[in-house]
C-alpha cells in the first residue's frame, strides 16, 4: 500500500499529471471524449484520493493546495482541470459527512485506496436548473434504497467509479428536503439521453441519462442536502472551478505574453504594438489570482466552523467567486486573442488560444451566472451588515 | 391581532406552504410544510414590516424560521431589546 510519505511533493505530482493532460488536451477537445490518459496519471499520481482525510487513508489536501493543482491542470487541459474539480468537489461533499457511518467511512477509504472517480447528478429535468430542489425521490425498500432520475446533465457519467445523487428524502418530502445518495456504478444504470457536441469543455462528456439506482440503504448520506450544499458542494466548487478558470487564463497570458516577446525580437528597440494591453491583462490575471486563493484560504481557515460557513457574508463572496471569476476568465482570454490576433485565431500554431477561447465561454454558463446573482440577490436582501 | 396571528398571517401570505398557516401547530417544521429558503426571505420581509424590527444577521439561521415558536422567540427577542 502506497503511504503518503512515500509520495512525492503535491506539486511535483500534479506537474506529472498536467504535462500528460497538456500532451491529450488537443485531441480531447477535437474529438470531444473523456481525457482517460490525464485520469489515468492523475489516479497513478494518488491525486484522486488526495482529498480525502488523512485517517481514512487519503492525505487530507487543504482546498487551497486543491485549487493550485486545479489551476496547473486547467492551464494544460480546461476539460481535465474541470474534471478534477467536480470530482474534488463531491469528495469532499461525501467525506466532510459522513454522520458517523461506518459504510460511509468505508467508502471514503476504498476513494483513496483504490482513487474512483465520482461524479454528480444534481440537476434534474423540470426543475428548471434549481440543484436545491427535486422531483423525483429515494424509495426505502427493507435496507435497500430506490431511485429513479431524469439527469439533463451528468459529467463524465459513463466513465465515473461513484455517482452522487440528490433526490427529496421521500415520496411526501418538499422539493427542497433532499437527500444525497452515494452509488456506485455496478449500482446504477445510466441510460445515455442525448449527445455532448459544445462549443468549448468538450471532453467532460456532459451527457444526460435516464438513472436508475438500485442500492444499499446505508449509501444514504444522512446529513440533510442544504447543509452539505451550503458548507461544502457549494463554496468548494466554486473555488475550484475558479481554479481551473485562474489557470485557463494564466495559459492565455502565457501565450500572449510569448507572442509580444517573440514580436520584440523582431523589431529590437521598438515596444511591440500588443506589449500595453499585455500589462493590463496580467494586472487582471494577479487580481484574478488575488481573489481565488483568498476565497480558498477562507474556506480552509473556517472549513470546521458551521456556524462561519453559514454566514451570509460568506455565502455571498462565495456565489460572487463564482460570477466575477468566470467573466475574469472570458475577458482575459479575449484579451490574450485580441493580443495574438490572427495567430491566436488560428486553431493551430504556438500562439492559438482559440481552445481556451471557446473553453472559457463555459465559464459563465455551467449553472449560469444570472442564477447565481438571482440568489445572492436574494441573500443580499436579509444580509443587514457586510 | 395577536402577535401569533400576525405570524400566521405571514406565513399564509408568503411562506407557501401546503396547508393552511391557520392549522399549523406552535412546533411544525415550516421547511417540510413546504417554505422553500426563496420563501422565507420573503417571510423575514414581511415580518420585519408587520413588527417594525429588523432580524440581525446572527438570527438569519435556518432555525430561527423554522417553526412558528421559533419565529416567535425571535420576535421577542427583537421587541424586548429594542423595549
Amino acid at each position: 500500500m502506497t503511504t503518503a510519505t512515500a509520495l512525492e511533493p503535491v506539486e511535483v505530482r500534479a506537474r506529472v499529471a498536467a504535462e500528460v493532460a497538456a500532451a491529450h488536451a488537443d485531441d480531447v477537445d477535437r474529438t470531444a471524449r473523456f481525457p482517460a490518459e490525464s485520469m489515468a496519471a492523475l489516479a497513478e499520481a494518488r491525486l484522486l484520493g488526495s482529498s480525502v482525510p488523512v485517517e481514512l487513508g487519503g492525505e487530507g489536501l487543504a482546498l487551497a493546495v486543491l485549487v493550485g493543482i486545479a489551476a496547473m491542470l486547467g492551464a494544460a487541459c480546461s476539460s481535465t482541470g474541470m474534471i478534477f474539480a467536480m470530482h474534488h468537489s463531491q469528495v469532499l461533499s461525501l467525506t466532510r459527512h459522513l454522520g458517523g457511518s461506518p459504510a460511509l467511512a468505508a467508502l471514503a477509504s476504498r476513494i483513496a485506496r483504490e482513487q474512483l472517480v465520482l461524479a454528480s447528478a444534481t440537476t434534474e429535468i423540470g426543475i428548471g436548473g434549481d440543484v436545491r430542489s427535486s422531483t423525483c425521490h429515494v424509495d426505502r425498500q427493507g435496507d435497500r434504497v430506490h431511485l429513479v432520475k431524469h439527469a439533463p446533465v451528468i459529467s463524465y457519467g459513463d466513465s465515473a467509479d461513484l455517482v452522487l445523487v440528490t433526490a427529496r428524502r421521500d415520496a411526501d418530502a418538499a422539493p427542497g428536503d433532499q437527500v444525497l445518495l452515494a452509488c456506485d456504478s455496478d449500482q446504477v444504470a445510466l441510460e445515455p439521453r442525448g449527445t455532448w457536441d459544445t462549443l468549448g469543455l468538450r471532453g467532460t462528456s456532459s451527457r444526460g441519462y435516464l438513472l436508475t439506482a438500485d442500492v444499499p440503504a446505508d449509501r444514504l448520506i444522512p446529513a440533510p442536502y442544504e447543509e452539505i450544499s451550503s458548507e461544502t458542494m457549494l463554496p468548494v466548487s466554486h473555488a475550484l472551478w475558479a481554479g481551473v478558470w485562474l489557470g485557463m487564463a494564466r495559459a492565455a497570458v502565457d501565450t500572449a505574453r510569448r507572442y509580444v516577446q517573440s514580436a520584440a525580437r523582431k523589431a529590437i528597440g521598438t515596444t511591440p504594438p500588443g506589449a500595453p494591453a499585455l500589462v493590463a491583462l496580467v494586472a487582471k490575471l494577479d487580481a484574478l489570482e488575488l481573489q481565488v486563493m483568498d476565497a480558498a484560504r477562507t474556506w480552509d481557515a473556517l472549513r470546521d466552523d458551521r456556524e462561519a460557513l453559514g454566514r451570509i457574508g460568506f455565502m455571498v463572496r462565495m456565489n460572487n467567486l463564482k460570477v466575477t471569476a468566470s467573466e475574469a476568465v472570458a475577458d482575459i482570454v479575449a484579451g490574450a486573442l485580441r493580443i495574438t490576433g490572427i495567430s491566436g485565431f488560428r486553431n493551430d500554431g504556438e500562439h492559438s488560444v482559440a481552445r481556451l477561447f471557446r473553453d472559457a465561454q463555459g465559464a459563465a454558463l455551467m449553472v449560469h451566472n444570472d442564477r447565481i446573482t438571482a440568489q445572492t440577490a436574494q441573500l443580499l436582501l436579509v444580509q443587514k451588515r457586510s | 391581532m395577536t402577535d401569533d396571528d400576525r405570524i400566521r398571517t405571514v406565513l399564509q401570505a408568503h411562506a407557501k406552504l401546503r396547508v393552511p398557516a391557520a392549522g399549523l401547530a406552535d412546533g411544525d417544521d415550516l421547511y417540510a410544510a413546504g417554505m422553500t429558503s426563496h420563501a422565507s426571505v420573503n417571510v423575514m420581509l414581511a415580518l420585519e414590516d408587520a413588527f417594525d424590527v429588523e432580524f440581525p444577521d446572527e438570527l438569519l439561521t435556518k432555525h430561527t424560521f423554522c417553526t412558528i415558536a421559533t419565529v416567535r422567540a425571535a420576535l421577542q427577542s427583537l421587541t424586548e431589546a429594542a423595549a
